[in-house]
């Protein structure tokens, strides 16, 4: 299988994913791969999400911690579904 | 030809009076302030060869930032890149103590003050100093070193996820490989380190450098932070470029930064900026700005000869002194921004390259750029040399 990948996950434990190729469109079956051990799944994803975007691993409620590197990088202020675009507009960071 | 032993890494350099190898042969005129760029200007317009790095400081400073605009000077001559330097000032006294500082280092140095000479007189008498620099130094000759004698510095900048996942731990495979081989290697971001804070604090050799870092750290949330916002810091960390690219957080931008000192790397102090470590080989953490111009001009008066620097929007930056290496893994940037990328890691993201084989690529480009092969940036014409304030001038 040589199928290039549109979202990489770092960490097993991460609820989000990179995509990693240009002009991703919604509906794309993705096929995502977890590179720290190589294991691979498939998402639908629901938005048109640029190169270097994330994209929601599973649902979302206000108040919940969005995990990348196996760590906490912020809180969700507006809810998501699997396979949305998350960025600025339901994510914020904790300091500051 | 990346060698997976890697056993007898060597490179081409210039061997200085102290001992230290340059990989540049720059001969600089150096302004000791900003009203002094006209003539260090003038003089390497007359002078072939040479290379002038005006900069806006140097005027009523005082206290811990006029140390800091001392140590700058006084580093950026005695790099080993600079193969001797000429220091033009307003007057005589803060001309000297920067000339001093550099002929500490044995290399040939010579000092010019404007009062009471006017900028003709002190421009015909530096050009004169400036030709005898450049016959003496433009006969120097590269020889064999060991790779153990480059000082290789790193900071990212307009980083996105592309970073985190390819570009940045690129460069921590080549300090995990080159570290154990005796390279000294630096990285600092005070500010990019929020929210990673505890894991670069784990990643101290001793509990001595791991409390020295969290100090600094703290510093500068309080000191820095604290008085000076007018809201909160999402306009600035992460940087719009950073949130274009996909960046939402500090804490994420941290985690991805952090990346650049690889799985196996600690560091064996934590040091002020443009200090120079004195702890011996191996990897350091630098208190510095996250602006790319102002950190990478900090690391290059320390010492550092070559600079590695992930990117993932695409930061243009260059450094007079250094040789600054440019990585990046975002497809888009290559496609859209080429001639500015000098290792190509865009296959880490399409799982046809690995972090290994990525990590082999940077380091034949280090010793390919140490031996000569100049950089993007330095093709381009990037030479942005930009002191740190720390506070107003008195």
């Amino acid at each position: 299988m040589s199928e290039t990948p549109q979202l990489l996950v770092h960490h097993d434990g991460d609820n989000v994913g990179v995509v990693v190729v240009e002009d991703l469109k919604a509906g794309t079956d993705m096929l995502c791969v977890v590179t720290e051990n190589n294991t691979d799944f498939r998402l639908a994803c629901h938005h048109d999400v640029p190169i270097g975007h994330k994209v929601a691993l599973q649902d979302f409620a206000e108040g919940d911690t969005i995990i990348k590197y196996g760590q906490d990088i912020g809180r969700v202020v507006a809810p998501a579904k699997k396979g949305e675009h998350i960025h600025t507009h339901n994510l914020k960071t904790k300091r500051w | 030809m990346p060698d997976s032993t890697m056993s007898n890494l060597s490179f081409f350099g210039y061997r200085r009076e102290n001992g230290r190898v340059g990989v540049r042969n720059y001969v600089a005129i150096l302004p000791v302030d900003d009203i002094s760029n006209a003539a260090c200007e003038a003089v390497a317009n007359n002078i072939q060869g040479t290379m002038a790095l005006p900069h806006a400081y140097g005027r009523l400073q005082f206290g811990e930032d006029l140390e800091l605009h001392f140590r700058t000077m006084i580093g950026t001559g005695a790099n080993p890149n600079v193969a001797a330097c000429i220091v033009i000032g307003i007057e005589p006294d803060w001309t000297q103590k920067i000339v001093d500082g550099i002929a500490a280092t044995g290399k040939p140095v010579a000092g010019f003050s404007i009062e009471q000479n006017g900028d003709i007189n002190t421009i015909a008498a530096a050009s004169r100093k400036a030709k005898e620099f450049v016959h003496l130094t433009s006969e120097y000759q590269r020889e064999e070193c060991d790779i153990s004698e480059l000082w290789v510095s790193t900071k990212c900048g307009e980083s996105d996820t592309t970073t985190g996942l390819s570009s940045c731990p690129t460069v921590g495979n080549m300090y995990d490989k080159l570290l154990p081989k005796g390279i000294y290697g630096v990285f600092g971001e005070t500010s990019e380190i929020t929210g990673a804070e505890h894991l670069c604090k784990d990643r101290a050799a001793t509990p001595e450098a791991g409390e020295k870092f969290m100090k600094i750290f703290q510093a500068y949330q309080d000191e820095v932070i604290e008085p000076f916002k007018t809201s909160d810091l999402s306009d600035s960390q992460p940087t719009k470029g950073n949130i274009l690219g996909g960046l939402t957080t500090i804490e994420e931008k941290a985690l991805g930064n952090l990346e650049k000192i690889g799985r196996t790397s600690t560091y064996i102090d934590a040091l002020g900026p443009a200090e120079a470590p004195e702890k011996g080989n191996g990897l350091y953490f630098m208190d510095t700005s996250s602006a790319a111009a102002e950190c990478v001009t900090l690391m290059a008066a320390a010492g550092y000869v070559v600079h590695t620097f992930p990117t993932g929007q695409g930061n243009v930056v260059g450094n007079p002194i250094v040789p600054v290496i440019k990585i990046t893994g975002n497809p888009r940037t290559v496609r859209t921004m080429g001639e500015h990328v000098d290792v190509d890691v865009s296959g880490v993201l399409r799982r046809e390259m690995t972090i290994d084989e990525a990590g082999d690529a940077l380091i034949e480009n280090i010793r390919r750029t140490a031996n000569g092969r100049l950089t993007a940036a330095e093709a381009l014409g990037h030479k942005e040399f930009v002191m740190t304030k720390l506070y107003r001038s008195a």
